[in-house]
């Protein structure tokens, strides 16, 4: 399957299980929401521009938003973390030349521990920039940390059982491409 | 000039990340005050329809809440009708006081249309319900949502078919309710937790109890009076304030909702119209 069509199906079913499924489970707490559906962003291959990854994030994002009738909320979220993306790699790719080897970032492309410093980051950005905005309009600022912890904590947990459930193997390709 | 495409080549990824950024702050910002968005209209057809698919499947499940919801609100009806009562005295007689009504003339003031739900989110700070039912079947913004067990919203945006409904548990909803029992009238919102919300400016003169009924107030002009909206949980005394904060459980379970009527309110326009002018008159 190439990448692009597999791209777009995960578009779609990251949308509907974050719709459909996560977003319909009665809430625990205040503090907890369970979000899923920005590793889409996460899973998106090394070799895609900056532009090409924010634009991508801006429409995943702002699709979510149209369901969640709250439009350019996530979308403003999604276009922050694609922006740092490219950074927080090149920061954490052990190998040289990992990014040209596999094709997108996981556990067999970037090793344990590079690769889960990149989810805790990026998901500590999402959700701080994410629950920040939400405080402009209400809340306070207990409210802001609480729900950060714990919705980061909530999330890391779902991607660790994404990532156990869908293991994703990665060919190892030759420098040659 | 030369440096100046320079500096945009050089640039050009964090340039095109502060205009998305600020397109989507832009939407956000706007769609609070307003209610409407780029697209949103557009967009409700295509999200509604999709919710729907999806409810087709869930409504299965809820048959059974359903029919005691229906067979519960069945029976306060009938309970209401005017055969089960009869006058106490032999000699009494009922007299229709037709002085302070116009028999010619009666105003039909609020309609209820039924609406099936077909979206719902619970778990957010910004719940929405999406109803199959929208501007082609006579449904605008600014009218009351109830469910057969209390008040669940107020219409905030429509397309052809479908409508979004703010719901009571939405950061930014308020509603002017009262007291059953005296009738003193107070404001309900939500704090964020789903089990309860939020009423205040309740005089401390009222009496109040735990347990007590809270129903809509007829001055909210949303709703007509007397439609449950929870019942009292908690008393806070809080020695300084005149109000009381009291906890509400709300009578509606949003988690299951499946049917709810849509109340139009013909004359709404009529009295915002005199209230914004008088309020603009004396400023």
């Amino acid at each position: 399957m190439s990448e692009l069509l597999k791209n777009i199906i995960r578009f779609i079913l990251f949308i509907f299980v974050q719709v459909f499924i996560l977003f319909k489970m009665p809430p625990l707490h205040r503090f907890i929401s369970p979000y899923l559906y920005y590793l889409y962003i996460l899973w998106l291959p090394f070799s895609m521009s900056r532009a090409g990854l924010m634009s991508v994030a801006f429409f995943f994002g702002l699709t979510l938003d149209y369901f969640m009738h709250t439009p350019g909320l996530h979308a403003a979220a999604c276009v922050l973390i694609a922006y740092l993306r490219p950074f927080i790699v090149n920061m954490l790719i052990s190998q040289e030349g990992a990014d040209k080897n596999y094709i997108s970032p996981s556990i067999t492309s970037m090793g344990w521990a590079p690769y889960g410093t990149y989810v805790f980051i990026l998901t500590l950005f999402h959700h701080g920039y994410l629950v920040f905005l939400e405080w402009l309009s209400f809340g306070s600022f207990l409210y802001f940390i609480g729900k950060v912890i714990a919705t980061t904590g909530i999330s890391l947990l779902l991607i660790l059982l994404t990532e156990l459930l869908f293991f994703r193997k990665e060919k190892f390709r030759t420098n040659t491409v | 000039m030369r440096n100046v495409f320079l500096f945009i080549r050089k640039y050009s990824n964090f340039l095109f990340f502060l205009v998305l950024q600020v397109l989507a702050l832009s939407f956000l910002f706007r769609y609070n005050n307003y209610h409407q968005a780029i697209f949103m209209n557009a967009a409700e057809e295509i999200t509604g329809s999709l919710d729907q698919r999806y409810s087709t499947v869930e409504y299965y499940f809820k048959l059974k809440k359903i029919n005691e919801q229906l067979t519960a609100e069945n029976l306060r009806l009938h309970q209401t009708f005017r055969e089960n009562y009869e006058v106490a005295g032999e000699g009494g007689k009922l007299v229709a006081d037709t002085v302070m009504m116009d028999s010619l003339r009666r105003i039909q003031k609020y309609f209820w249309m039924g609406a099936r739900v077909v979206g719902s989110t619970v778990s957010t700070q910004t719940n929405f319900i999406t109803l199959h039912r929208g501007s082609d079947q006579g449904v605008h913004p600014n009218m009351g949502v109830v469910s057969p067990e209390g008040i669940v919203g107020t219409v905030v945006n429509v397309s052809e078919n479908f409508s979004s409904v703010m719901t009571l548990l939405h950061r930014q909803y308020k509603v002017v309710v009262k007291l059953k029992n005296g009738g003193d009238r107070g404001t309900v919102e939500w704090e964020g937790n789903p089990t309860f919300v939020t009423l205040r400016d309740i005089p401390k003169s009222a009496k109040v109890q735990t347990g007590d009924s809270v129903v809509t107030s007829p001055t909210s002009s949303l709703f007509p009076g007397g439609i449950m909206v929870g019942t009292v949980l908690e008393i806070t005394d809080d020695k300084s304030s005149n109000f009381y904060t009291l906890k509400l459980k709300p009578s509606t379970n949003f988690f299951n909702i499946e049917f709810v009527y849509v109340i139009a309110n013909t004359q709404y326009y009529d009295q915002k119209r005199l209230e914004d002018s008088t309020h603009k008159k004396f400023q």
